[in-house]
């Protein structure tokens, strides 16, 4: 059963104080820095190009063909190059990055020194949700510790190379998680997305070349330098190399985070994971987040690689797994999920800003077994409206459960309005609803105990 | 630049590379709804509105979405579709989305009639609205500052205003706050947008969010009668509409004309408008037995010609404000009527420098606003263009954000200075020559542009014309008032052995004075002005309002504001503005026509009597400063300016306007403001003021003043111009 699994960025997560240097240190932690330091920073963009690493944050492009991207450093425009480190983990489901960080925070100090090296910046930023205040300190502990070992700072390893590295807390906004907004974001202003071109590859952060990648994306580079791109590109699909984290959450008996090759299915992972909650089925799931369109039993199946789920009429993502069984409303759900588009809306443009306020309204009375079956129209073509239509993607993604659920489960929606409410009962989805308990009679001291 | 070609909406457009789709469109004849695109702000995608179809980049493929065409620019072969289905599906689209939170208050919005988002909601939306759900509210309205109003719940978050505040005046005191359908424009806390051009946000907005205290409520855009004019309060000649009901002036807007003040005016220019109808002179007045009258315009005209005929010696001091046909009306009446060579249009610190400058050096040129674009370097000397000529400072600014290098020789390093990206040479009152002789950097392809300040420091306008010959740099004078070059122009400047303006009233003798809108506290030395106008044995005044003129004056004769008449202002450049005449208004006459008046009737009498008898007035026309040749130990050179909004009498009676005016406090340098405190006293030769005081970057021993913003001035309350002054910290 372990052999579906690849445990590389998790494999030290067990360890005792494994978020410590010295634990790191025990298992080989810093050892990829010599070897990276050892080659030229040329060298190394080749490597982690040929290893096939592609971005872990959701679109997938090629990690080391986006460093390429950066201008050749010219004598004539000393501009300074910045990496920026993009973990700004809020999609809904989503939550690799932070457990990460959490458990291992040098895994990714360590990828932000080699790829910084790589693409000659001599500084570096981690951007963190502002809500995880404990990963923050957590990862503020590590950059200090690896300042005091000598991997950050002045002439790493003798090298002759400096780095500084900053972890910047952001303020709890889900759009500066878009690599633009993120930058003003860092930059000390409003996160909204800029208009691009320029792209940050040319005028990025300080109107510098500036690459951005995700967490996951840099703390793999540390085993890839290591271990050498033949050996990451022969894990993963043809096309969708090496590992991933896929972070399986709600109803499976186990949830947590299953660090495997691309291309494994739902159906392994669910194995893995113990199966789904015991009695009862599985309806629907999310291969990568809420931005992601849903998949249903149909698709247990489909390799969870970029390729294949997108043949399949989703995308990736971020490989948040959210499973969820036949006791919950899809209406209900995804009603959930277009509040929380609408609270995150910037506000920039017009078709995210207004068109999220007004499905949530849609989906309201929907839900209550108010609306009328011309409603489904009607939200499907707000979604047309509203996808492509928007500033960045972020707008488009709120389009993707609505029309999603409505492709799988028109049905359901229709016995809302059938039913003249919600014929499901919400308490049956909750963690705490098996075994079904005969309802007692409590007294109200009880009932707050409860709660 | 090579141009383009690429084909839209079937038709093939040819435009320079870099344009963009939006503006090809508008070259065709294709108009695309949109709001947050502005042609003189920089693109920034907000709204969608201006979504089209792009079956084909350029490259054989098309984008598989719609895209916004005012931030993607053309490219060759490039195929674009306005109005396919595709197009307007999106269009539709995002037009129902606006609406889906702006309030159907149209009948009640200031903007309906004139509103993008109401017209382009008819012509490029649906007719019915799917949404019946519950609109944002916020509640209505709120002061960005005590002039601009914001009504939230009408606002489609567009930027065109955070934009316009941060990309052209530099003033960016409103920003986006909040986020999502909560998304609003807003201030931060106890700092209100504070902008001297701040009235253009509410012009530029797209819907009715942004509204005037002024002009909120008061009338609507198709009971309004426009005409294009010129605004009066500068010398920059800016365009603007002046907007009308009922023979009263409602409300101003910036016209626009790209080579002069594009689609921008100051605020002065936009709300400064009710001092034509407060308290004005509304019938000729003649003294008699020591006190003025009223008469009928007959018997004033006559009285003022036979008291103008009878004396001996006139002198003419016809102010600043006048268009070109009324300043060359005086000219002509003076020379040829009173035949006197006594005139002078000045009415502020004058010098026989500057008098030999103005004629040698700036009447019949031209240098305008384009040559500032194409320069390689402007050096800004006794001119501070934010506070002096608004038009001009955005102008600057745009250039310098172009890449235009800008010096500024001032006493302190403002923050109008900085907004322009100006290098700063620190230069005390009176050193400007010596500063001139060192500016580096001045070429043929330069613009050297001095203001009329440089009159009370000797030897700066020489040195200035100077540093122009000797590096082929153009040469231009701007200055504070409307009618100032077109004075010039018309030659308002004493003649063969006249006396100027400063000499008229301190060596006096003249046995009358033809005095036209000047405020004795303005001039270098207003208490001899005073007693100048005492001792004149006849005043004629032509005047708008009661003034310490009229007060004084034997004949008073009333003249037409700006708005109503036709006539001509010329710029700073030297280019002719005419303006129309907005209203009539019955027996309102303009100072040319009264002064023909009196030409008629002094033609009259030379016919009975022998004619003018020529009497000469000794001259002594060389007025100048002698800069802080006193100075001692403790005095300090006296800088000073006019405020853009101070006590000037133009900006009488507008309330709201005047509460946006800037703080006017003394600056210090840092030192000496570090020594002495927050509120200092500053004793002059004229008079002594205990004000409030800033730090500031500034030249070695100097404080500088607003003119204009306490008491009488500083003329008249403080020191006379060139002088030094003493500081001290106030008792508090």
């Amino acid at each position: 059963m372990t052999d579906t699994l690849t445990p590389v960025l998790t494999a030290n997560w067990a360890d005792d104080r494994a978020w410590t240097l010295s634990a790191y240190a025990e298992q080989g932690g810093y050892d990829a820095l010599d070897v990276a330091l050892g080659m030229s920073p040329e060298e190394v963009q080749t490597t982690v190009k040929d290893s096939g690493l592609r971005g872990r944050g959701g679109a997938g492009f090629p990690t080391g063909v986006k460093w390429g991207f950066l201008p050749p450093p010219d004598p004539e425009n000393p501009k300074p190059r910045y990496l920026v480190v993009n973990a700004d983990e809020s999609e809904p489901g989503t939550c690799k990055d932070i457990p990460l960080m959490m458990a291992s925070p040098h895994t990714l100090v360590e990828g932000v020194i080699i790829s910084s090296y790589a693409i000659r910046a001599e500084r570096a930023f981690i951007y963190v949700r502002g809500e995880v205040l404990h990963v923050i300190r957590r990862l503020r502990a590590a950059v200090r510790e690896a300042y005091e070992a000598g991997h950050l700072g002045t002439d790493i390893h003798g090298s002759g190379y400096d780095l500084e590295l900053v972890v910047h807390a952001g303020a709890g906004a889900y759009i500066c998680g878009e690599e633009t907004a993120l930058l003003d974001s860092l930059e000390g202003r409003r996160g909204q997305p800029r208009l691009r071109p320029p792209f940050p590859a040319v005028a990025g952060l300080y109107a510098s070349p500036t690459v951005i990648n995700n967490a996951e994306s840099i703390a793999s580079v540390p085993a890839i330098v290591k271990n050498g791109a033949d050996w990451f590109a022969g894990m993963g699909t043809e096309k969708s190399a090496g590992f991933g984290i896929f972070s399986l959450s709600g109803h499976v008996k186990k949830p947590g985070q299953y660090e495997a090759p691309l291309g494994i299915t739902l159906r392994e992972l669910i194995d893995l994971a113990g199966g789904v909650r015991e009695g009862h089925e599985l309806k629907f799931w999310t291969p990568g987040g809420s931005s992601t369109p849903l998949f249903t039993d149909e698709h247990l199946d489909v390799p969870l690689d970029f390729e294949g789920v997108q043949a399949a009429g989703s995308m990736l993502g971020t490989r948040a797994l959210q499973i969820f069984d036949d006791s919950v409303c899809v209406v209900r759900a995804v009603l959930r999920w277009t509040e929380f588009y609408k609270h995150e809306s910037c506000g920039k443009c017009t078709p995210c800003r207004e068109g999220t306020w007004w499905l949530v309204q849609v989906l309201e009375r929907l839900e209550k077994g108010d609306g009328e079956p011309g409603d489904l129209d009607l939200l499907l073509d707000q979604c047309d409206n509203i996808l492509g239509r928007s500033f960045c993607a972020l707008g488009d993604g709120a389009t993707s459960p609505i029309t999603s659920s409505i492709k799988y489960f028109r049905d359901e929606y229709l016995a809302h309005l059938e039913h003249g409410g919600c014929p499901f009962d919400a308490r049956k989805s909750t963690a705490w609803a098996d075994p079904v308990v005969e309802p007692v009679e409590t007294t109200p001291e009880e009932a707050v105990a409860h709660d | 630049m090579t141009d383009v070609t690429l084909k839209i909406d079937g038709a093939d457009v040819t435009v320079p590379e870099g344009t963009l789709v939006i503006r090809a469109a508008e070259q065709a004849g294709i108009e695309i709804p949109r709001f947050c695109d502005h042609p003189l702000l920089e693109p920034v995608g907000a709204c969608r509105q201006c979504l089209v179809d792009i079956p084909d980049a350029g490259n054989g493929r098309g984008f598989p979405k719609p895209q916004a065409s005012c931030t993607i620019p053309v490219a060759e072969g490039m195929v674009v579709e306005t109005q396919n289905r595709t197009a307007v599906k999106a269009q539709q689209g995002i037009m129902e989305f606006l609406l889906v939170n702006h309030p159907l208050d149209c009948p009640v919005c200031d903007k309906g009639g004139e509103c993008p988002l109401q017209n382009q909601a008819m012509s490029h939306g649906q007719g019915e609205t799917r949404f019946d759900g519950v609109k944002r509210t916020f509640p209505k309205p709120i002061n960005l500052s005590p002039n601009v109003l914001l009504d939230r719940e009408r606002c489609i978050v567009c930027q065109r205003c955070t934009r316009f505040a941060a990309e052209i005046p530099g003033d960016p005191g409103i920003a986006l706050i909040q986020r999502g359908a909560q998304q609003q424009i807003g201030i931060a806390e106890d700092k209100p947008f504070s902008s001297y051009f701040s009235g253009n946000v509410i012009q530029i907005c797209p819907v009715g969010a942004l509204t005037s205290d002024d002009y909120r409520f008061r009338a609507r855009p198709f009971d309004l009668v426009s005409t294009p004019s010129v605004a009066e309060h500068d010398a920059c000649g800016a365009a603007i509409r002046v907007d009308h009901r009922r023979g009263k002036v409602m409300r101003r807007l910036a016209g626009n004309d790209p080579e002069v003040n594009e689609e921008w005016i100051s605020d002065k220019d936009r709300f400064g408008f009710r001092y034509a109808v407060r308290d004005r002179l509304t019938s000729p007045m003649i003294r008699e037995d020591g006190e003025l009258r009223p008469a009928s315009w007959l018997e004033a005209v006559a009285v003022a010609a036979q008291g103008l005929a009878a004396a001996g010696s006139v002198g003419v001091l016809p102010g600043g404000r006048l268009t070109l046909e009324d300043a060359k009306a005086y000219a002509t009446f003076a020379r040829e009527t009173l035949r006197t060579p006594h005139v002078d249009f000045r009415s502020r610190p004058l010098s026989a420098e500057e008098t030999g400058f103005l004629r040698s050096r700036v009447a019949g040129t031209s240098v305008t606003y384009a040559d500032l674009d194409a320069a390689d370097h402007v050096v800004l000397v006794g001119l501070e263009p934010e506070d002096e000529a608004g038009t001009l400072f955005l102008r600057l600014r745009k250039a310098n954000r172009a890449g235009l290098r800008i010096t500024a020789l001032s006493a302190y390093a403002s923050e109008g200075s900085r907004k322009l990206g100006a290098e700063v040479v620190l230069t005390a009152p009176g050193a400007e020559k010596d500063a001139l002789s060192q500016v580096s950097g001045v070429t043929e392809a330069s613009v050297i542009l001095v203001g009329e300040r440089l009159a009370t420091s000797p030897g700066g306008y020489t040195a200035a014309a100077e540093l122009a010959d000797r590096s082929g740099a153009k040469l231009a004078w701007v200055p504070r008032r409307a009618g100032d070059r077109g004075a010039v122009e018309a030659d308002l400047l004493p003649g063969e052995g006249g006396l100027d303006a400063e000499a008229m009233v301190r060596q006096g003798g003249l046995d009358a004075l033809l005095v036209a809108g000047v405020d004795p506290d303005d001039t270098a030395d207003p208490a001899a002005f005073l007693a100048a106008l005492d001792e004149a044995g006849f005043v004629v005044s032509l005047e708008q309002r009661v003034t310490a003129v009229t007060e004084r004056a034997d004949v008073v004769l009333p003249v037409a504001a700006a708005s109503e008449k036709a006539g001509t202002f010329v710029t700073w450049e030297g280019r002719r503005r005419p303006f129309q005449k907005v209203f009539e208004k019955p027996a309102t006459y303009s100072d040319a026509e009264v002064l023909a008046h009196i030409t008629a009737e002094i033609a009259l009498l030379e016919t009975e009597t022998a004619g003018v008898a020529d009497e000469t007035v000794e001259s002594s026309p060389t007025t100048t400063f002698s800069a802080a040749t006193t100075e001692d130990s403790a005095g300090l050179h006296l800088a000073t300016w006019h405020l853009m909004l101070d006590n000037g009498t133009l900006q009488r009676g507008d309330k709201a306007l005047a509460a946006t005016a800037r703080a006017a406090v003394v600056r210090l340098p840092a030192a000496l403001h570090a020594e002495l405190g927050d509120v200092v006293t500053i004793t002059g030769d004229r008079g002594s003021w205990t004000l409030p005081a800033l730090p500031a970057e500034m030249a070695e021993g100097t404080v500088w003043v607003p003119t204009n913003s306490f008491g009488r001035g500083v003329w008249a309350d403080l020191a006379s111009p060139g002088s030094t002054v003493t500081v001290e910290g106030a008792v508090q």
